[in-house]
């Protein structure tokens, strides 16, 4: 299956935006960013189409992920 | 007196006398100074029921124990009047290094009464006090305005000042100082204007004493830590400043578009503070004893200056439908000569751009050249030039905020406003705590009276539905309370992100003497809340004006990822009301007040 990653202020050093990953069926946010290569401590917000997202629940095809690093202001 | 400088300097500015008054430190204890202690005194000295351009209003400019000391971020004053926008009390917050000044001149608070028969300039160098003419600036803009007086001062003094936005009494007027630093919001800078008062320029001399000298070094030291430590203010605001929430503002499905008719901006990338940072950015600028440095400085084309926070892009950028970053700058810098508040301008705008979708601003009443289509970037630059100098029909009307531009085109309606002050950048419809928080603040649409996008967005100090109802109400009085003590200490709200609420008791006991506990500082927000509420009260803003614009309580967000949810505030007001101890019509009952000593 195809997800749509897309990432956010410092995690894009390194990378591109927006990433087309092709996963296994099963596969979850923390797989998406073990593939990535980037460390979970370093993903402050997650979501998944947009709501709040966890790390181990299994994404499913078409779905967008999106992860940001410690943000904030106002 | 230890934080405290122990003076007020009260200035009379219809016959150009002055005075200093010892500082009342019981009462300052209870209030803790800057939006509390001034707003105490306006509950004592200005009738709730005065006109905002009246010359018995006041204007106060309060700083904290915590202004002009070495506590982190620690420069802030407020400037606390009747709001000509709201009608409600206002206390409108600013940083840079113009309140420290003020401390180091050996003042507390200001106190500006009456009206000057002409247009004048205070300059305050330590104890000597001149009232002087300002016919030479004014009508100047703040950049010409700060550049000219700096030279009639000793050197290195502060400037703040009103632009030709606040004389010409724009409801959305700001208080500037530093050049682009704004008390920005509820039109305090027209009040400013209509005492025919120009600028305070002030230099000083010595600093506030410490009570626990090295008990303070191990406790700054500590909250430096905890700053740099944090991902948001240690990583996130220096690098990319404010504007790095419009990403996740508008992933989330929240960020209002085209007046919040929508909240997903498919161009949002395009004013991102990832672009601003990639694009734009000359440098970073801090306040005073700040170590997060959140400000920007950005170029575009010819002008370049101070900005654009977040609110301001949202405000010029979505709101509007545009996407042009140069145009935010450019609108940014008009706001900051102007002296107008960016969010009021940006929004005003929006809204006169609905009015013209739904053909009540006709194409005939529109300047030559000009537009209201949704992201004309060109117009919108002009459009915020000429409200700031009401020139033209809808320019004049514009300077009156969205809700009287609205209401005067006959569909009120389109003003996207609480008590009407224009709302921020994030849709209430998907952040459900943040709606009850914009309904209940004590200066209308707001959101740093209670930052309920850190729970409900960041996760900060811990992740909550957005959702969700239950717990809301009192998440929502605890951050309004705490903000309430923040905004009254001198520091910057920012530094809520990383330092809890003993490291706020420990910064305060250490500069004052002090010994607040967790729960008293809390009881101290909670006893300026409710002191704000009472003044409200008595001005006349019925509890019924606790309410949305009627789109965020019944009109679903149509798409994106926030589809179909609307406010729900009337399952969430009751039991605000009940845990802010006030009746189940949104009066303090008197137990509440006598509680909190009221």
């Amino acid at each position: 299956m195809v997800v749509t990653v897309r990432l956010f202020a410092t995690l894009r050093e390194g990378r591109d935006k927006v990433i087309q990953l092709e996963l296994d069926s099963g596969s979850t946010p923390g797989d998406v960013i073990d593939q990535l290569g980037i460390s979970q401590k370093d993903v402050a917000i997650l979501l998944v189409n947009g709501r709040d997202g966890q790390m181990d629940q299994v994404l499913s095809s078409q779905d967008t992920v999106s992860l940001f690093p410690p943000v904030g202001g106002g | 007196m230890h934080g405290y400088r122990g003076k007020i300097l009260r200035i009379n500015l219809s016959d150009h006398t002055f005075r200093t008054e010892p500082l009342d430190k019981e009462k300052a204890l209870r209030y803790i100074g800057g939006r509390g202690l001034g707003s105490k005194i306006m509950s004592e000295e200005v009738d709730p029921k005065v006109g905002a351009f009246d010359p018995e209003n006041k204007v106060i400019i309060a700083t904290g124990p915590l202004t002009g000391t070495p506590t982190p971020a620690g420069g802030r004053y407020m400037v606390v009047t009747k709001s000509p926008l709201t009608g409600t009390i206002a206390s409108s917050n600013s940083g840079g290094f113009w309140g420290s000044e003020l401390k180091f001149a050996g003042y507390d608070l200001l106190i500006l009464e009456g009206k000057s028969p002409k247009p004048v300039n205070i300059f305050i160098h330590d104890d000597e006090v001149t009232i002087r003419d300002a016919g030479h600036v004014w009508g100047k803009t703040t950049t010409e305005t700060t550049e000219a007086l700096v030279k009639e001062a000793p050197d290195k003094a502060k400037v703040l000042c009103i632009g030709p936005a606040g004389e010409k009494l724009s409801k959305i007027a700001a208080v500037m100082n530093d050049i682009n630093r704004a008390a920005g919001r509820s039109g305090v800078g027209a009040v400013v204007g209509s005492k025919n008062l120009k600028a305070i320029v002030v230099k000083g001399s010595s600093k506030p004493e410490i009570a626990q000298a090295e008990k303070l070094k191990e406790v700054v030291k500590q909250s430096r830590l905890k700053l740099k430590e944090n991902g948001v203010t240690g990583q996130g605001l220096p690098t990319y400043g404010t504007a790095v929430l419009v990403n996740i503002i508008n992933e989330s499905g929240v960020f209002p578009t085209n007046n919040f008719q929508t909240t997903y901006f498919d161009k949002a990338e395009n004013i991102s503070g990832e672009h601003l940072a990639e694009n734009f950015l000359i440098k970073r600028e801090s306040c005073f004893a700040c170590p997060i440095a959140c400000g920007r400085y950005t170029k575009a084309d010819d002008i370049e200056g101070g900005g654009p926070e977040y609110e301001t892009i949202w405000a010029f950028g979505a709101a509007c439908g545009v996407d042009d970053m140069k145009s935010v700058i450019k609108a940014n810098y008009w706001c900051n000569e102007m002296g107008m508040d960016t969010i009021s301008a940006g929004v005003t705008i929006a809204a006169a751009m609905e009015l013209y979708q739904r053909g009540k601003i006709k194409d005939e009443e529109i300047d030559e050249g000009l537009s209201l289509k949704w992201g004309d970037a060109a117009s919108m630059v002009e459009w915020t030039r000429k409200m700031g100098l009401r020139d033209g029909m809808v320019a004049d009307r514009m300077a009156e905020g969205s809700y009287r531009l609205a209401e005067s085109f006959g569909m009120p309606e389109v003003a996207m406003a609480v008590k009407k002050q224009e709302l921020p950048a994030y849709d209430p419809r998907g952040i459900r705590g943040q709606g009850l928080q914009y309904a209940t603040s004590n200066r209308g649409g707001c959101h740093v009276r209670g930052y309920m996008i850190s729970p409900e967005i960041l996760g900060l100090p811990e992740k909550l539905d957005r959702f969700a109802i239950d717990g809301k109400a009192e998440w929502v009085k605890i951050f309004q309370d705490l903000t309430a003590y923040i905004d009254s200490t001198g520091l910057c709200l920012f530094t809520s992100f990383a330092i809890d609420v003993k490291g706020y008791a420990d910064l305060l006991n250490a500069v004052v003497g002090t010994s607040f506990t967790d729960a008293e500082v809390l009881e101290s927000g909670d006893r300026i809340w409710n002191l704000e509420r009472d003044y409200n009260l008595k001005a006349g803003i019925d509890p019924s004006q606790d309410t949305l614009p009627k789109r965020l309580l019944k009109d679903p967000i149509p798409d994106g990822p926030s589809k179909g949810n609307v406010t729900r505030l009337e399952e969430m007001l009751p039991k605000y009301y009940e845990i802010r101890g006030w009746t189940e019509k949104g009066i303090p009952r008197a137990e509440t007040l006598e509680k909190l000593g009221i």
